[in-house]
């Protein structure tokens, strides 16, 4: 086949991806997103002008080699793409599901300025999950540094750290305090976004291949400290996200159908609640839900509430979901296409509208919950502009459960007996921004534990510059 | 730091009653930072929950945390089916605050029912922390009962007593409580664990005396290290998380009401989930029989 010319790659349209119809999808939890196959995979892959100075890399926290792995790709060398993608990436079958690539590497790409950008991040995920299930190209360990490192988490961040550490010959174990590896990956992010056979299977492809052990059912701060790691190892990487709801300070909050997004999605995606009796966490959803909140956390609360509803209701008079949000559609910090798969799901969107008492019943239940309209007034710190309450403005919504999605922070449990490390009021670990080095010696830290909640990818960015920073000192 | 296959055994089971049990779990880990208070949280297998239970006891050298639970739903139900041998997917911990041991004086712990067996390494450790104790442990009925030889060993002085009076004194355990906190006799501090309307009743009876009154909270949970929230417990003023905060809280700075609500919250789930493991017990021995 001729190559084609940059005008003939630029005529080519971008390619859709199968999804699941919304009214079937609202009835299960299985993936939303289908991926691409292989033709639609090149077609899209042939869409890339392969520039010289590629902008989509500088938009990847990660720097993968995405112009490398396309031409690959439609040269239909999948090999050779893996092995372009993991140079950089270990985790693509996960990172093209979850990534935000539109205001990341897609947000850069050349052809968006006139349509539409390549699809980079299905592409990625298409090669993430062409080798887990090809197996072309193993994580190769170098040989043994005879050095020990302890990992504190097994979440994104954590995760990079011990495969890139892992790859450099370090002798790396992992401590997750849950009873399963991949942190917010399954109990945060719900199965119909991305699948837990996919976090497993990516997971445990990297640690065979590296030698990595990981150690479930340890929290750090309790059943060791890093007091204890210190003494046994050379050097500890601290990813350990941000795990502590917050809770809104209302009245009501503590009735019964009142949680906080991270119990909900935890029921729901680590203990398999939407598979309760047969599996033994139970979820409760009621038929009138509202999710305080407008990030991609609220978003999954909401889409699960929905599909709960629909599966418990045997599809009769489900109920409705909505996202109550003091600021106005504009300010929504979830992603686009997250707010789009719930619209399109039948979510109700309430915004401007703010939440200043939870109702309850003479059994302690929520009956619902009185909030006041809003408007928007002169930008504050954040640069957005701030919600003022309408005075007068106050209504009652009936609702049976309240879910609070306003935000973690880091979980403090991690620093019992590490008090020299130096937190921010916050909550949140001081370290270098290039390199991860906390204020004591030994230790690094990175991810949501250090930014406060932000995305996997930024916290897989921070995972790999420590891990380059503890090889650099490991090597010396 | 030992490698070791997934898994925690049972290294020995006890029945104390028909309904309560005890288990020496092998958990290295565990049992090396174990301190009375405290509690583990354990999972069954794969589709099993997570539930939070406090430590009985501990031995640093064998390696191991002995539990005792009374089966009151499925999960408790189906880990009392388990046997010597077996192994368990998850064992956690240790996890939540340590029992402030010191010396206060005299000391008052209450253990009802299955709280028995968490109020045991506290009593003991006030004992040798120089404090003279005085125990009072009851139950519903004399079946129920368990550890008395032990309780005494750690023990000035035990009562005991019996709702339905077949075995020591027909009465609450809030009535000799009473009794020596009235009685003339300076009680420093009080420890009530057992099921949460005995620990509401214990705290309102110190409360108007101002006894200093410590419960052990045993709330719903799911990870137990301050993650869901799931367990915050409501006070008189605000609310705190039963796994990072506690277990133990004031008694008296308990919202009793708003806790006791919070427990009943999954109720109809949890009696779905025993019924449908009945029905499956009974199905298998049904072929069991064949």
């Amino acid at each position: 086949m001729a190559e084609l010319t940059p005008k003939e790659r630029m005529a080519i349209s971008r390619q859709e991806m199968p999804v699941q119809d919304p009214k079937v999808r609202i009835g299960n939890f299985s993936e939303v997103a289908l991926g691409y196959a292989m033709e639609t995979a090149v077609n899209e892959a042939n869409r890339c002008l392969q520039c010289k100075k590629p902008q989509c890399v500088e938009g990847c926290p990660v720097g993968v080699k995405i112009p490398q792995f396309i031409k690959a790709l439609r040269e239909g060398d999948m090999a050779l793409a893996v092995k372009e993608m993991k140079e950089k990436n270990n985790l693509p079958a996960i990172c093209g599901r979850v990534c935000p690539q539109e205001t990341q590497c897609e947000g850069k790409c050349i052809l968006g300025k006139k349509s539409q950008p390549v699809a980079i991040g299905r592409l990625e995920r298409f090669v993430g999950d062409f080798e887990l299930s090809n197996r072309t190209c193993p994580l190769v360990k170098a040989s043994p540094s005879g050095k020990k490192v302890a990992v504190v988490g097994s979440g994104p961040a954590g995760l990079t750290c011990a495969v890139d550490l892992g790859r450099e010959g370090h002798d790396v174990t992992i401590f997750e305090s849950l009873h399963v590896a991949g942190g917010v990956l399954v109990y945060g992010i719900p199965e119909f976004r991305l699948p837990k056979s996919v976090v497993h299977a990516e997971i445990d492809y990297a640690m065979e291949c590296l030698g990595i052990k990981i150690k479930t059912d340890y929290v750090i701060g309790r059943t060791l400290t890093v007091r204890d790691l210190l003494d046994e190892f050379d050097a500890i990487f601290i990813g350990s996200g941000a795990g502590l709801p917050t809770f809104l300070k209302v009245p009501g909050i503590n009735l019964n159908g009142v949680m906080s997004a991270n119990e909900f999605l935890t029921r729901v995606n680590l203990m398999m609640g939407y598979l309760f009796p047969e599996y033994d966490t139970p979820v409760k959803i009621g038929k009138r839900v509202a999710v305080i909140g407008a990030g991609n956390v609220a978003m999954d609360a909401a889409r699960c509430s929905l599909r709960l509803q629909r599966i418990l209701s045997g599809g009769s008079d489900p109920g409705e979901v909505h996202i109550v949000y003091r600021r106005s559609r504009q300010e929504v910090p979830a992603r686009d296409e997250e707010v789009h798969h719930a619209e399109e799901e039948g979510i109700i969107f309430d915004f401007l509208t703010n939440p200043v008492e939870i109702l309850g019943d003479e059994r302690g239940a929520v009956r619902g919950m009185r909030c006041v309209r809003m408007q928007l007034g002169e930008p504050d710190a954040s640069g957005r502009r701030r919600p003022v309450p309408i005075e007068g403005s106050e209504f009652d919504m009936e609702l049976d459960t309240v879910i609070v999605a306003l935000g973690t922070s880091p979980n403090p449990l991690v620093f019992v007996d590490a008090e020299d490390l130096q937190r921010s009021k916050h909550g949140t670990v001081i370290a270098d921004q290039t390199t991860g080095k906390t204020t004591v010696e030994k230790v690094w830290a990175g991810g949501d534990v250090v930014t406060g909640a932000a995305t996997v990818i930024s916290a897989m960015g921070a995972g790999k510059r420590a891990a380059a920073d503890m090889h650099r000192y490991l090597s010396a | 730091m030992e490698d070791r296959p997934k898994g925690y055994k049972i290294l020995k089971k006890q029945v104390l009653s028909d309904v309560t049990k005890l288990m020496v779990i092998e958990a290295p880990q565990v049992a090396k930072k174990a301190q009375a208070g405290q509690f583990i949280i354990i999972k069954i297998d794969a589709k099993g929950e997570r539930i939070p239970l406090t430590i009985a006891d501990f031995d640093r050298e064998a390696g191991t945390i002995t539990i005792i639970f009374q089966e009151v739903g499925k999960s408790t139900m189906h880990l009392g089916t388990l046997n010597e041998g077996d192994s368990v997917e998850t064992f956690v911990g240790p996890l939540g605050h340590p029992t402030e041991i010191k010396n206060y004086g005299t000391v008052i712990c209450v253990g009802g029912g299955v709280g028995i067996a968490p109020i045991y390494p506290i009593a003991r450790a006030l004992k040798e922390a120089g404090n003279e104790v005085i125990s009072i442990i009851g139950a519903r009925n004399k079946s129920l009962l368990f550890w008395e030889d032990k309780m005494r060993a750690v023990s000035d002085e035990l009562i005991v007593c019996t709702d339905d009076g077949s075995y020591g004194r027909k009465c609450l355990v809030t009535e000799p409580l009473k009794e020596i906190v009235t009685g003339g006799k300076k009680v420093a501090k009080v420890w009530a664990i057992g099921p949460a309307i005995m620990m509401k009743f214990v705290a309102l009876a110190t409360e108007p005396l101002r006894v200093p009154t410590i419960v052990s909270l045993n709330t719903i949970m799911i990870d137990g290290t301050g993650m869901c929230g799931g367990c915050r417990v409501p006070l008189k003023e605000g609310a705190q998380f039963v796994c990072v905060d506690g277990p133990e809280f004031d008694g008296h700075a308990v919202d009793w009401d708003g806790m006791l609500g919070r427990l009943q919250f999954y109720r109809d789930e949890e009696k779905i989930a025993l019924e449908r493991f009945k029905h499956e017990c009974n199905l298998d021995k049904a072929i069991g029989r064949q």
